[in-house]
């Protein structure tokens, strides 16, 4: 069964959900590209990775649910993979930019007025909190 | 008979192949070690996610197996690489 066949009461919410998540990774991409150090550049996957994955798995759990006939549970078992391990590696990947930007002798505020200093449309982190 | 779906399915695929491609772009120009890992990661998921939507575009369920195992060796692949950027080594004596 093609995606052509299914009716508009399961097609209309899964290509709302679909078009959600492709913009929400194309957000999180854009985000990745565009911030200027690397404490801000990780906040920006987090966001394709926890709400576009959901969005987008959620898809593809209505329309194969309805073209088997019945809940298909092995979608779920990507999200349930993806929501347990996303946080994890982020928190790692913080503690491993962490330690090497104390190794390499300079603060993080450091590197982000070095970062202001370039012409970057930014503001120090003292004002941002 | 409708072509909403596919069409979605087309925007979402076009989308997240430019989130890959500005992930690639950040993996190749990272200033530091650890944003091309962090890039890394961003890289899989989202070909996780074009997996995830041509399974729903061709309507096989074997995408979702191959969906699986890349959000699997992806995790492994970023933990070994986030704790070799901590520790300086992957497994510890």
């Amino acid at each position: 069964m093609t995606p052509e066949d299914f009716p508009l009461w399961v097609s209309v919410p899964a290509a709302l959900l679909l078009v959600l998540g492709g913009l929400l990774a194309l957000i999180g991409g854009i985000g990745l590209l565009r911030l200027p150090d690397f404490f801000r550049r990780m906040h920006a996957p987090s966001l394709s990775n926890t709400l576009g994955c959901g969005a987008i798995l959620f898809a593809s759990l209505l329309t194969f649910s309805y073209q088997e006939g019945r809940l298909s549970p092995h979608v779920v078992l990507v999200t349930l993979f993806v929501a347990l391990t996303a946080p994890v590696s982020a928190m790692l990947l913080i503690k491993a930019g962490l330690y090497r930007q104390r190794r390499a002798g300079r603060a993080p505020e450091a590197e982000a007025e070095a970062a202001a200093e370039e012409g970057a449309p930014t503001s120090s982190p003292q004002e941002s909190l | 008979m409708n072509q909403i779906l596919p069409w979605a399915a087309n925007f979402a695929a076009l989308c997240t192949l430019l989130a890959m491609a500005c992930a690639a772009l950040r993996m190749m120009r990272g200033p530091s070690a650890q944003d091309r890992v962090v890039a890394l990661d961003a890289f899989y998921v989202n070909g996780m996610l074009l997996v995830l939507v041509m399974g729903l575009r061709f309507g096989s369920s074997l995408y979702f197996e191959i969906a699986l195992l890349m959000a699997l060796f992806g995790f492994v692949g970023t933990i070994a690489m986030a704790k070799f950027l901590l520790r300086g080594e992957v497994i510890e004596p």
